[in-house]
């Protein structure tokens, strides 16, 4: 076997940021029983997916990873989310919002409705019925002003909410998620990390990502200012006008509350150059979610949210 | 691209958060919307077009009360540079908030209202900022709208600066008259201060060489996790601190004293020659050992192995620190361990930083104290490397962390 080395090069931001997200990685799984990834299929937890492959390498993924299914995804994104596990050779579970409704414990939006907000309860049950103690996520601080003020490892109470008034102090990179029982830690390796670093290092691995996020005829939609999908979960409303137009994704969320962008970006290339001059946030651009309030992420996560 | 830390230190109201949100805007490193909400939001209160601090106290709470409480983290890329923003909390309460922001500085910038000079609050800051190592200082000497412009009043405010930084032995410090309202000296040198003649805030922070300050000698690789290799072999994964970790390079396992050499280097399962400082990385050794987490491979000059040493430490707990008081653990490196504390031998007076007799340690006081571990520790002194030099305490009733410690103590103590 013939193998090539390279040369380290450890003060390239790219490289600062990966050995950290790996250190953070084996830290939570060294200090914690029971940890699991939460996998969406969309490119930031597909990054972070791709970080704990390289940090446990080359055995398999000490943990399981967790999909919270709204039942409103994108075909391509499913599609993307099994290959992806397999060939980790991951123990995916599935956490379906459609079971909490059925249960009763949150209102059912309608077929049409928006199911972002009732992931938090889907989320917390599974926490809870798989007794797990941390959960990795992709969140990033420049996604959102509450998320800047997040410690990367972020402790829940046993209610799963969190207190932006009473984090821990987190001094250095001596993470310490110890928690008693009931309560659990999120991790976010990928805190540092902004829009731009995600697609730089995809490029870089030459990672796979849905296709969604690249330049594609769609049939879209104009509602509440975004560009909406039409499909299964997104029937024009009267007054609508349906329009094929070029578009992308810049977030994977449910496909009736994560707008398109118009863009002719169909390569890695591409959408890093055009990520490095938006003009408009990610979220902002794409999310209808964030829209209600001024501090409309930071109630989410009060309540348990990603 | 190269990557710089910095965190914003020095007391409410000073400026702190304004600064950012100033340097933020006028580098164009805010989208549209980010700032439309800013503007909304800054009507909404009743407060002017824009309140520029609304761009990093992202909490309601913090909105309302008009403080910041936690750090915010914000990011910004210039054609050399990115940086990795800590903007800290500057009330005397949230000091717990500020020492997590400027743990892993390179760099700090400190905000200083020309007219009120330096208060006890930004002394404070500065002092953690000196003993977690920080070694740069760049002192943004605020609201010079307010005085007129005058180069007196500067030189004023520099003066008590460089009297401080002096004795806390900052290696680099540039003060730079600003007017973070509106903007003078922070992107753009100002037509308003003609007298000054260096650069503007931006610039001096894509100048600036801070960076790794250790004196570091000898290659530290704490081990976190045990990896399992097809065949049957084990290697070590950690991260890099002081020095790199080269193939063949001789080698001991601490605090078992074993020596050894390194046989390969891999990185996310691919071979290296070196591991840097900061790297991932996992080592193969070529003697079979049964080292695990929390053990230690270094190269010489090797750290010490003790159970008893004296550190800094800064205090956040709500309850006194006392000999005897309550059930503490220790996390040093990827180690945790029982600890109690052996003596307290007094605290630092802020004013005049000398240090006073103490038995105990108040919230946010900082003192020196000998410690006793149940387990070994593997410790370097925090000066000479800032990862086998640190550790935190943690209250083993709540699981909070209570106290920042460095091993050893600064020079000016």
């Amino acid at each position: 076997m013939t193998t090539t080395l390279r040369t380290p090069h450890a003060t390239d931001h790219l490289d600062v940021l990966e050995s950290h997200a790996l250190f953070i990685l084996r830290e939570v799984v060294a200090e914690c029983e029971r940890p699991v990834l939460l996998f969406s299929g969309g490119k930031d937890s597909a990054v972070l997916l791709h970080l704990a492959s390289k940090a446990f390498a080359p055995q398999q993924l000490p943990f399981p990873v967790l999909h919270i299914d709204t039942g409103q995804n994108f075909a391509e994104v499913l599609k993307f989310r099994d290959r992806t596990v397999e060939a980790l050779g991951a123990r995916l579970v599935v956490a379906k919002v459609q079971d909490t409704i059925d249960q009763g414990k949150v209102a059912d939006p309608g077929p049409l409705g928006s199911r972002n907000r009732l992931q938090t309860v889907t989320l917390l049950d599974a926490i809870t019925d798989n007794s797990f103690d941390a959960a990795f996520g992709g969140a990033r601080r420049d996604e959102d002003k509450a998320r800047a003020k997040e410690r990367i490892l972020s402790f829940r109470d046993a209610f799963g909410q969190w207190d932006p008034r009473q984090q821990r102090p987190e001094l250095w990179q001596l993470y310490q998620g110890k928690v008693n029982p009931g309560e659990h830690v999120r991790a976010f390796p990928l805190s540092d990390w902004t829009e731009l670093d995600v697609w730089q290092y995809i490029a870089r691995e030459k990672m796979e990502v849905p296709s969604i996020y690249f330049a594609h005829e769609r049939e879209v939609v104009m509602r509440d200012g975004m560009w909406l999908a039409v499909g299964e979960y997104v029937e024009p409303r009267e007054g609508e006008d349906v329009v094929r137009k070029m578009v992308r994704f810049r977030t994977v969320g449910d496909a009736n509350c994560t707008g398109a962008v118009i863009s002719k970006a169909a390569t890695l290339d591409a959408i890093i150059n055009e990520v490095a001059i938006a003009n408009v946030s990610e979220r902002g651009a794409t999310r209808g979610d964030d829209k209600f309030s001024e501090t409309a992420m930071e109630d989410r996560k009060r309540e348990g949210y990603f | 691209m190269d990557l710089l830390r910095l965190a914003t230190i020095g007391s409410v109201d000073d400026g702190k958060s304004t600064l950012i949100g100033r340097l933020l805007v006028d580098t164009r490193q805010l989208f549209d919307d980010q700032l439309d909400a800013v503007a909304a939001a800054s009507e909404k209160r009743g407060i002017g077009d824009l309140d520029l601090s609304f761009v990093t106290d992202g909490l309601r709470a913090e909105r309302e009360q008009g403080i910041t409480i936690d750090v915010a983290y914000r990011y910004a890329t210039t054609p050399t540079r990115k940086f990795i923003i800590a903007d800290c909390p500057g009330h005397v309460q949230y000091t717990r908030n500020m020492a997590t922001g400027a743990s892993t500085a390179d760099l700090v910038l400190v905000a200083l209202d020309v007219a009120s000079g330096l208060k006890e609050q930004t002394r404070r800051h500065l002092c953690i900022a000196a003993l977690l190592g920080v070694r740069s200082v760049i002192v943004a000497v605020n609201k010079m709208d307010t005085v007129a412009w005058s180069e007196l009043a500067f030189q004023r405010a520099v003066d008590q600066f460089e009297t401080l930084s002096r004795e806390l032995g900052f290696t680099s410090n540039l003060a730079i008259p600003v007017s973070a309202l509106l903007g003078d000296n922070v992107v753009e040198n100002s037509a308003n201060t003609p007298w000054y003649r260096g650069p503007s805030l931006l610039d001096a922070l894509e100048a600036s060489e801070a960076g790794s300050w250790e004196t570091a000698q000898g290659a530290r690789l704490p081990i976190q996790w045990v990896l399992r290799q097809p065949g049957g072999g084990r290697t070590y994964a950690g991260m890099v601190s002081g020095e790199a970790f080269r193939v063949g390079d001789h080698v001991t396992l601490l605090p078992a004293n074993i020596e050894t050499t390194i046989r390969a280097i891999n990185f996310g399962g691919e071979p290296r020659l070196e591991a840097t400082v900061g790297l991932a990385a996992d080592l193969d050794l070529a003697d079979e050992t049964d080292a695990g987490r929390g053990d230690l491979i270094a190269t010489a000059p090797l750290p010490t192995v003790t159970n008893e040493f004296e550190a800094t430490i800064c205090w956040f707990g709500e309850k006194p620190l006392s000999v005897n008081g309550q059930r503490l653990r220790l996390k040093h490196t990827t180690k945790s361990t029982p600890v109690r504390i052996d003596a307290i031998s007094g605290l630092i007076d802020i004013e005049s930083l000398a240090i006073k007799d103490a038995s105990s340690l108040t919230t946010n006081q900082i003192g020196l104290a000998t410690l006793i571990t149940a387990d070994a520790l593997v410790v370097d002194d925090y000066r000479e490397d800032r990862v086998t030099g640190s550790f935190v305490l943690i209250d083993e009733v709540t699981n909070a962390t209570v106290a920042a410690g460095m091993v050893g103590h600064a020079s000016f103590l």
